[in-house]
């Protein structure tokens, strides 16, 4: 199955802590790929798509960050107008409920993903297997 | 079950009742004699040694504070000739002096006889070994123990305080089964030992804790039970009162015995000075009963508890208290409301997702705020999870205290480590 995964960290609502995250991603030359950050009162979470997730993940809580390995679905778009549109028509047909959303853009305005975390993977997968979607392969972005 | 001084611990109520009431006169009569001080208070109560003809008498004796003992300091209190005396212990004072405790050869060997007792009572016995985690230094806490625990015949391991990972090495080559530790640092000490992937079940020996120097909860015990695979005694005692071993649990982990042929109780309400009724809360008020050098007359602790009058199921005569449930001096008031820093501590262990650090801010007299560290091995990614914790706290902690807090949530190791007596309360009012 075509999942791929989402580095989620921790932190407190305060400067420099993104910082200190991407610093970290720079010296192991690790490529961000999609990216976010939601944020309430005092705290939030950032999210990252990168090329080596594994060794992101395993580097982020070496250094004692408060980080998890999330699966993610990336479904294709056109980097088009209505691009987004047509997804998420798809997603909300089916009933599928998005708790975060990134995108990665493969090829700037012809290629793009949608990548979401839902939250049943599998179950996600399944349901849009017949339509016309195609899938981020993992083994695409390493 | 096992007994140091069997018949000591198991004396029938009535002939304990009569061993305290002439030790208290004697007690009396010595500090009358030899206590200008003491001699001045009680003749301004217009109360003399001999007016005390039954236990019950000892509330027309004046309160002794921790003021009383910076009077004629630092010998003042002081019943024997200053070279009689062996050892000072101090306790930190408010007033920037210490107070300072002067004990005599008999002192300290007595001191170390309630500790074995208390010791034995929790199963320990010879062939064991104590690594003593508390500070060596003025505080009685290491010295108390270290003296009780060779009587009973077990390897001692001077350790102190600090440098966790030599703690763990000495628990680990010398096959440590018992450790004196307070008990936030024993939570720190735990929760390296996981960190560095050591099963403490499979590599340790280590079997029981003696926690004290700080108060803390009953999750507080069973969350490090739990990570050790061991048994926590709570044990309480004071500078003033010899250090630790004035109080204790037993097997049944359901109260501290008092040594009560060496100690007088009382509960008190603090702000009137009567007692309460036994079985409520209020302040614990000591007399020694058994001190050559320097005796104290109801000396105000400041720690609130109550007396468990029920029998205890081991067969030690000699009556518990509950666990320490603050001391008046942790209380704070938020909204005119009395907070003690367990009842938040309560709440928090009882919460999933939220580390064992925590510390409380205040800023105004209407608010307070909570800043607690999430738990990283439950970090599951998920804002609505983390915003729904924050929730439960609040919630949780207003219908334990009756106030909203603000809550705070930290990237763990945020907070400060406390390797001694934990911080628990950062007050930063002014009037």
């Amino acid at each position: 199955m075509n999942k791929v995964f989402i580095i989620s960290v921790f932190a407190e609502n305060k400067p420099g802590r993104l910082e200190r995250i991407t610093k970290v991603l720079t010296e192991s030359n690790i490529n961000i790929l999609a990216f976010s950050i939601t944020s309430t009162n005092g705290f939030g979470v950032i999210k990252f798509m990168v090329n080596k997730w594994k060794e992101a993940y395993d580097l982020l809580k070496e250094k004692g960050f408060t980080v998890s390995l999330n699966e993610a679905i990336g479904i294709e778009m056109k980097d088009q107008p209505g691009g987004l549109y047509e997804v998420v028509k798809i997603l909300s047909s089916k009933g599928i409920n998005i708790e975060s959303a990134s995108v990665y853009v493969a090829e700037t305005r012809k290629r793009a993903y949608l990548i979401v975390e839902v939250e049943d993977t599998v179950k996600a997968m399944d349901a849009l297997k017949g339509e016309n979607l195609k899938f981020l392969n993992p083994e695409d972005i390493k | 079950m096992q007994f140091w001084n069997k018949e000591a611990e198991t004396l029938k109520k009535q002939k304990l009742r009569e061993l305290q009431l002439e030790r208290l006169k004697k007690t009396l009569r010595r500090v009358y004699q030899k206590v200008p001080h003491y001699r001045a208070k009680f003749q301004q109560a217009k109360v003399k040694p001999d007016d005390i003809k039954y236990l019950e008498d000892v509330n027309k004796l004046p309160f002794t504070t921790k003021e009383d003992l910076y009077v004629d300091y630092p010998f003042g209190l002081v019943t024997l000739p200053i070279e009689k005396l062996i050892r000072l212990h101090t306790s930190s004072g408010t007033t920037g002096k210490p107070k300072a405790i002067f004990f005599s050869k008999k002192d300290i060997n007595n001191s170390a006889e309630l500790i074995a007792r208390c010791l034995v009572m929790t199963g320990a016995k010879q062939g064991d070994i104590l690594q003593n985690s508390m500070t060596y230094g003025l505080f009685t806490g290491a010295f108390v123990m270290h003296y009780g625990a060779e009587k009973v015949g077990i390897l001692v391991i001077p350790a102190g305080p600090g440098n966790t990972e030599r703690q763990i090495n000495l628990m680990r080559d010398f096959g440590t089964t018992m450790i004196h530790i307070t008990p936030s640092y024993a939570l720190y000490v735990a929760s390296v030992i996981y960190d560095k992937g050591i099963d403490p079940r499979r590599d340790l020996k280590l079997k029981r804790a003696y926690l004290g120097a700080e108060p803390y909860s009953e999750e507080t015990r069973k969350k490090i039970e739990d990570m050790l695979g061991i048994d926590i005694y709570n044990c309480y005692g004071l500078t003033e009162m010899n250090g630790p071993g004035v109080g204790f649990e037993c097997k049944y982990k359901a109260g501290l015995h008092i040594w009560e042929d060496n100690f007088l109780m009382e509960v008190i309400n603090p702000d009137t000075g009567e007692p309460v009724k036994e079985g409520e809360i209020g302040e614990l008020v000591l007399t020694t009963l058994n001190r050559e050098a320097m005796p104290l007359i109801r000396y105000r602790t400041r720690d609130l508890t109550r007396i468990i009058p029920q029998p205890c199921k081991c067969g030690r005569t000699h009556r518990r208290i509950s666990r320490i449930l603050g001391r008046s001096d942790d209380m704070f008031i938020v909204k005119g409301v009395n907070i003690f820093p367990q009842q938040i501590e309560q709440v928090l262990m009882s919460i999933k997702g939220v580390a064992q650090n925590y510390q409380i801010v205040l800023e105004s007299y209407d608010e307070m705020t909570v800043k607690v560290e999430i738990d990283r091995e439950l970090f599951d990614g998920k804002i609505e999870r983390l915003i729904k914790m924050k929730e439960e706290i609040i919630d949780k902690i207003r219908s334990a205290t009756m106030v909203k807090p603000k809550v705070e949530l930290l990237e763990p190791g945020t907070l400060p480590i406390s390797e001694g007596k934990a911080k628990r309360v950062i007050d930063n009012r002014t009037i």
